[in-house]
């Protein structure tokens, strides 16, 4: 290969970064669809979304994948799916995928990206997400990248350029595999805009199945013990979310955060700080090293808008902050800035929240 | 019973600072810690020793300095360290990464048999989660991700059932043992250093594998050469260019400044004040 022609990205140690002949044929964005009990992980329609952009800056086209047991609604996932903006979907039944398990996963998905080849794929950074793309990259000898916040094409190699924070979200890096097909990453729930749906949109269906008997499978899933509804917390879906940080100053202060919460019908979210102290359970806490949110509306009280908060947030439709420090951060990203103390500005918002929507709802047009 | 634990040292990423200007890392000075989420994977083998006895060794890959993570790991009970070190692992992605380590596990294994393989769930400076499946595919193990509970163990059958995080809710499966777990964050508590553990730490040899002790076959796939990924660029976020709407409360009372934002904010998203309505409507 002669090196001097190639235009290489940053890269040291003489490695092959030039993608072979043979690996030229693979075409095509896949999304992995992960639905369990009956349902579809939404990320899974995030994804499909980023996919259709990605694929229409390739030419190519957008594949589904779905696995499951035999009397599983996958022809009604693949269906959802051509709506969301997927061209295909392979759909693969066998007995042994009823219920996630990683081994006949691995090997069914394994097996179609080694008999149609995509160039892209990519799975929700879920529990099941990353559990299986590991395992298939590993198989596959191919590269991985783990929460991308971004999917963009190079335009000079084509190689889908996914973009991650690193360094606890003080920094970003685009990485990219460029010798190695398929491209895959993962992506969290919510970083990727939910797509709109059309319909009328409709696809081809690809069935097949998998060669695997359960007597060969060492892994027995024996059970699935459901959360339980009542402590359920879902941040990442909530379409209105009231957030504090330690500028509440006091686990106490926190139930002004609750109070507007409940008159918007919100869910409570907090920084890691808070959930550290142990003020509010771990499940609320927005950020890198928590939840990622993509609400309708954030209202982030006392939060000085640190960046490993800011990437967990910065996707939400309107953030209103209220900080006494009219330099703290957050109002660098907020929408709508109130500087004053948290403790005497939530409760007037709150009653205000409250007797706009009682007097909206009565009817009756608000007086300023 | 023969545990391997991997762990990594990593920099204590609550004190990485990074450069406004130049928007690079400034390592100096940052203090190196074993990876928080390994601890719980320890934890989980000391445990398991102290019930069933036998040995656990801890298995790291990293500069000659990480040494100093795996003496902290034998103060807490660990019995063998093992720090995989060689100029040639540099610039290793997951891939490569869980290539050496998988070898130095089989390398292991010729010494005494390996029974399980604990990973924390992910590192905090790479966050990806990647080496742990990556191991288990390379030596052929059946993978536990994410596992909240060891329900059982039967050494004799050689079984195993565990409690695994799903989403929206906790798949209990069982298999055979040896296995590959990647243990779950908060799931169990360190234990104290003990005496005997810290005298221990202080004098045990601390075994260092360059890649033929680690009896790597194929130094393609180890360190750069190794790793498909490639990183083409570092940067700092952007900023945002539109500047918040500010409402000052000094100039006005709290109810204005309520009912200002209140304006506004429905003016600028009508859907979310119609979704607050059909919601109290319900
Ligand atoms: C690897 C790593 C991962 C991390 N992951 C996360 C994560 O996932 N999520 C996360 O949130 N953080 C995370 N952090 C921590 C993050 O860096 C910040 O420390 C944290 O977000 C700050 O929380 P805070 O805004 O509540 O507290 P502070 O930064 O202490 O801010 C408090 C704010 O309250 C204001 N305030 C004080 N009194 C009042 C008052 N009376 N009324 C109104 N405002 C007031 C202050 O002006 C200040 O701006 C992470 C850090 C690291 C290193």
């Amino acid at each position: 290969m002669n090196q001097a022609t190639v235009k290489r990205p940053a890269g040291r140690g003489g490695r092959n970064l030039e993608l072979p002949e043979h690996l030229k044929r693979y075409k095509g964005v896949w999304v992995f669809i992960e639905h369990d009990r009956g349902h579809v992980h939404q990320v899974s329609w995030e994804l499909m979304g980023a996919a259709r952009q990605l694929a229409d800056t390739l030419g190519a086209e957008v594949a589904g994948v779905l696995m499951g047991g035999p009397d599983e609604p996958l022809e009604t996932f693949a269906q959802e799916a051509f709506g969301y903006g997927a061209d295909l979907c392979y759909v693969t039944r066998a007995p042994v995928l009823a219920g996630y398990r990683n081994e006949p996963f691995t090997r069914g998905l394994t097996e179609l990206v080694n008999t149609y080849q995509p160039e892209i794929m990519l799975l929700g950074a879920t529990t099941m997400g990353r559990d299986l793309a590991g395992s298939v990259a590993t198989t596959l000898q191919t590269g991985l990248t783990a929460d991308c916040t971004e999917l963009n094409i190079d335009p000079t190699s084509r190689a889908l350029a996914a973009t991650r924070p690193t360094f606890g979200g003080s920094l970003l890096c685009t990485i990219m595999t460029l010798a190695y097909r398929p491209q895959m990453a993962t992506v969290r729930p919510r970083v990727m805009p939910m797509p709109k749906k059309d319909a009328t949109r409709s696809g081809r269906i690809i069935e097949g199945t998998l060669d695997l008997a359960e007597s060969e499978i060492v892994t027995k899933l024996l059970d699935f013990i459901p959360d339980a509804s009542s402590n359920k917390i879902n941040l990442a879906y909530a379409d209105i979310i009231v957030s504090g940080g330690k500028g509440m100053k006091k686990p106490e202060n926190f139930e002004l955060i609750w109070n507007l919460a409940r008159v918007l019908g919100a869910e409570v979210g907090a920084t890691r700080p808070v959930v550290q102290a142990g003020w509010v359970e771990a499940e609320r806490q927005v950020g890198q090293t928590g939840k990622t949110v993509r609400p309708k509306l954030y209202i982030a009280a006392g939060i000085s808008g640190a960046i490993q908060h800011r990437v967990g947030m910065e996707g939400a439709d309107a953030i209103v902050a209220i900080n006494s420090d009219p330099n703290a951060p957050i109002f660098d990203f907020a929408h709508y800035g109130i500087v004053g103390n948290a403790m005497t500005v939530l409760p007037a918002l709150t009653e205000a929240f409250r007797a706009h929507l009682a007097a909206r709802s009565a009817g009756g047009v608000v007086a300023a | 019973m023969h545990i391997v634990v991997c762990i990594k040292q990593v920099p204590d990423s609550a004190q990485i600072r990074v450069h406004p200007v130049t928007n690079t890392i400034m390592r100096q000075g940052v203090p190196a810690i074993v990876n928080p989420y390994d601890l719980f994977a320890l934890e989980e083998a000391l445990r398991l020793k102290d019930r069933f006895g036998g040995r656990v060794t801890v298995l790291c890959m990293g500069p000659p300095q990480a040494e100093d993570s795996l003496r902290k790991c034998v103060s807490f009970g660990a019995d063998d360290a093992i720090l995989v070190t060689d100029r040639a692992f540099a610039g290793a992605d997951t891939l490569a990464t869980s290539y050496a380590l998988a070898s130095a596990i089989r390398q292991i294994g010729r010494e005494q048999a390996v029974d399980l393989v604990f990973t924390g769930k992910q590192t905090v400076d790479g966050d990806t989660a990647q080496v742990g499946p990556g191991i288990a595919k390379r030596l052929g193990l059946q993978l536990l991700t994410y596992v909240s509970r060891i329900v059982e163990l039967d050494m004799d059958a050689k079984k195993i059932v565990i409690e695994r995080r799903a989403e929206g809710g906790v798949q209990v499966l069982r298999t055979a043992v040896p296995c590959l777990i990647t243990m779950l964050e908060n799931t169990n508590e360190l234990r104290f250093a003990s005496m005997p553990s810290m005298i221990n730490a202080a004098r045990v040899p601390i075994r260092r594998w360059n890649k033929d002790d680690a009896g790597i076959e194929d130094i393609e796939k180890i360190g750069l050469k190794g790793s498909p990924t490639v990183v083409s660029k570092v940067f700092g976020p952007t900023p945002r260019t539109e500047k918040a709407e500010m409402l000052a409360v000094e100039e006005s009372s709290l109810r204005d400044v309520s009912l200002n934002l209140i304006q506004r904010l429905f003016t600028r998203h009508p859907g979310l004040e119609q979704q607050l309505l059909e919601r109290s409507d319900a």
